[in-house]
């Protein structure tokens, strides 16, 4: 095993999966010469030439529905959207065509097709290109969404959704690009519906995905030399959702909170407090709570920045309220 | 003895009618009419179908357009690809798909060319490589557009390529989708064939209203695809712009923009009664109706008689009654079906509950042991 950051674990997936299937194809603003915009691309273009790796004009709605129909003759498009906020100029094609055309056509026509996508905010980018609109998806019966937070998952999950034959919202994080993790050399399977018990823990369950996982993992480190154990559980895939595993922690621990970097209202924590309440109620010893983004379009000025996103500070301190509510001994 | 050059209409006025040009094969030219006759029947019916409930939803139809489908599906090879928008059944026939799945379809049936999933708007069959009608407007063009780039990965260009044909109406030509399909289509070099059908109006609103270049074969012009307007009345006229817009494509894989000038003889859609339309614009509509015009001329040209003609009629209303009765015929889909086209990937944890189920596929409550 080596340690490589989360930008080349998906670069090497690209490259893994280009390599073995010819019918694999790049398709992105400037993911060729200029290798994308966050890098993820580099030295693609150079390897496979331009047919397999398509630089495409500002046209988000048109390549990804050009993407989709590509897809529908055979070709497996994966499809890079310089960020999240992007794809809204894509939605029509991505929610009523790639999420509907195997279901609404009777299952004639499979849509192999992966849309890649950074979110995130904290880069001082300010409101529009600082979003986390992963429930806009997650939503979306007929779309799978996964938002992987480690190298290793990202490297796997790219594989896995490349392959899988139905579309796949691959949400990637701007903060996590240069992280760093051990991947296993090889072909490491990771399956797109499953959650992941990254720490143990019998205290309390932390519910979390993507960048909010690495804060997860932190403070769980931090606390332990208190004598608190947290439990972090890595949703990975947004869609479908393991609600067993989430329960299941949570039946164990007895506590939950949930760390997004969505907006509270109607965000993947609201999804997760109503599983609680039907998996977990009777052996949960307090309300569910959520830590979730500020409610604002996000402002440039770092100090608003930093107070409209959930931070480790704000996951402890939740944590400590509902250990001291529940009366928690060490 | 009838002027072979002119044509009695039902309101009395005479009109020219063009002898068919050398080299038609009487046989081509009167399954044109076959089809057309099929078309016309199939549409009245699902109309009449419409109201008696046994289709739901939106409903729009081919009326009037008989003459662009049926050259257009002449035109096209079995090996090319289509895509239309939601005026979609006329397609659907003349590219071969069976009347009675397609009016089961209408019905809902599992026995439809969608399984009853998509309805009159979502006509799919991949083995005549209809790869759907499109109820989201301007929504077919973008994965057309792409489906003209996988073509470039497999086979070279040449008279035996494939191609795809894209076919939207008047006012999508304002959607943004169109407009950044042409230009992929133009930069990437694919072999695609745009068709308008310009049937004079969006719901009410009108080509002049909402375009701002109204000649709408010029809008490719930004994007340096060529265009030409051709009579969509014109059966012939249709196919042979098709077929040199198509042979471009295969020859060339270069994309190209056909607008077909046609009316629509009824509403939007079948519960539309069209109360904005002049007297005048429907009475004109009924008089350029491409059906009976291309029954008379053949007629004229003395390649049918009445006989024959009547009879090809007849056929057609048989052909759709026995559609209706292989709808009526068909099962519904039950419940348990319900999930069954949602992933082509089965993955875990896929939701599949009914309303009310519980999610988290525990038995109510979830009862802990007491302590
Ligand atoms: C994006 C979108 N906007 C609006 C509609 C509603 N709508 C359905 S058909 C139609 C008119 C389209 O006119 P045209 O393109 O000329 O096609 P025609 O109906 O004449 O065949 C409209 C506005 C829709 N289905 N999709
Ligand atoms: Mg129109």
């Amino acid at each position: 095993m080596t340690a490589i950051t989360y930008r080349q674990a998906l670069n090497d997936a690209l490259r893994s999966e280009l390599l073995r299937d010819e019918n694999v194809i790049l398709l992105g603003e400037e993911i060729g010469l200029f290798e994308g915009s966050y890098k993820i691309t580099a030295g693609l273009l150079t390897e496979f030439g331009p047919r397999r790796v398509l630089d495409t004009p500002i046209a988000e709605e048109g390549f990804v529905g050009a993407a989709i129909g590509a897809a529908m003759l055979g070709m497996r498009p994966v499809v890079e959207i310089m960020t999240l906020n992007f794809s809204l100029i894509a939605i029509d094609q991505i929610v009523n065509h790639a999420a509907k055309i195997h279901g609404m056509f009777g299952g004639q026509s499979s849509v192999p097709l992966v849309i890649r996508m950074p979110g995130g905010g904290g880069q001082q980018l300010a409101a529009t290109h600082s979003q986390n609109l992963e429930v806009w998806y997650a939503h979306i019966p007929g779309l799978k969404v996964v938002a992987p937070s480690s190298p290793a998952d990202a490297k796997a999950l790219l594989v896995a959704a490349i392959r899988d034959d139905d579309p796949v919202i691959f949400l990637e994080n701007l903060a996590l690009y240069n992280t760093q993790g051990e991947v296993p050399e090889g072909n490491h399977v990771v399956e797109i519906g499953k959650a992941s018990v990254l720490k143990e823990g019998r205290d309390i369950s932390v519910i979390t995905y993507s960048r909010s996982t690495t804060v997860a993992l932190e403070v769980a480190r931090q606390l332990e030399s208190e004598g608190i154990f947290l439990e972090v559980v890595d949703l990975r895939s947004l869609r479908p959702l393991d609600r067993e595993t989430v329960c299941a922690s949570v039946r164990k621990t007895g506590r939950a909170v949930v760390l997004e970097d969505d907006w509270l209202s109607y965000g993947i924590g609201a999804e997760i407090s109503a599983t609680l309440m039907e998996g977990a109620f009777d052996y949960l010893d307090a309300p569910v709570r959520r830590v979730a983004a500020a409610e604002v379009p996000l402002p440039y000025a770092k100090p608003l920045e930093n107070a409209a996103l959930p931070t480790a500070k704000d996951l402890i301190r939740v944590i400590r309220e509902q250990l001291d509510a529940t009366g928690f001994t060490r | 003895m009838v002027d072979p050059a002119k044509q009695q209409d039902p309101g009395g006025k005479r009109q020219p009618v063009p002898p068919f040009p050398g080299g038609e094969a009487p046989e081509t030219l009167i399954g044109y009419y076959r089809q057309m006759a099929l078309i016309r029947r199939f549409e009245l019916t699902a109309d009449q179908m419409y109201k008696r409930a046994k289709i739901g939803g939106y409903c729009h139809l081919n009326l009037g357009e008989e003459a662009s489908v049926v050259g257009l599906m002449a035109a096209l090879k079995p090996r090319d690809y289509l895509f239309t928008n939601y005026r979609d059944h006329g397609y659907a026939l003349a590219r071969g798909m069976e009347a009675g799945a397609v009016m089961a379809e209408l019905f809902g049936k599992t026995t439809g060319v969608s399984k009853g999933r998509g309805g009159s708007m979502h006509l799919f069959d991949t083995e005549t490589r209809m790869l759907g009608g499109y109820g989201i407007v301007g929504g077919q063009i973008p994965p057309a557009t792409g489906a003209a780039l996988a073509l470039t990965y497999r086979g070279e260009p040449g008279p035996e390529a494939e191609a795809v044909m894209c076919q939207l109406g008047d006012g999508t030509t304002n959607i943004g989708a169109f407009h950044e399909s042409l230009n992929l289509a133009a930069v990437w070099h694919l072999p695609i064939v745009y068709v308008i059908i310009n049937n004079g109006l969006g719901m009410a609103t009108t080509v002049k209203a909402a375009s701002g270049e109204p000649e709408l074969y010029k809008r490719g012009c930004s994007y340096r695809i060529p265009g030409e307007r051709v009579d969509g009345n014109d059966v012939l006229a249709v196919r042979d712009a098709a077929t040199r817009a198509l042979e471009r494509a295969r020859m060339e894989r270069e994309p190209f923009l056909l607008e077909l000038l046609s009316s629509r003889l009824r509403g939007h859609s079948v519960v539309d009664p069209a109360r904005y339309r002049s007297r005048q614009d429907v009475e004109e509509a009924q008089e350029a109706d491409p059906v009976p015009a291309f029954r008379a001329r053949l007629l004229d040209s003395g390649l049918l008689d009445e006989s024959g003609a009547q009879q090809i009629d007849t056929e057609a209303r048989k052909q759709v009654e026995d559609a209706v009765a292989f709808a009526d015929a068909g099962p519904d889909p039950t419940p348990d079906q319900l999930f069954d086209y949602a992933y082509a990937t089965p993955v875990a944890n896929s939701p599949n509950t009914l309303p009310g189920e519980p999610v988290t596929g525990i038995p109510h409550p979830a009862k802990k042991e007491p302590r």
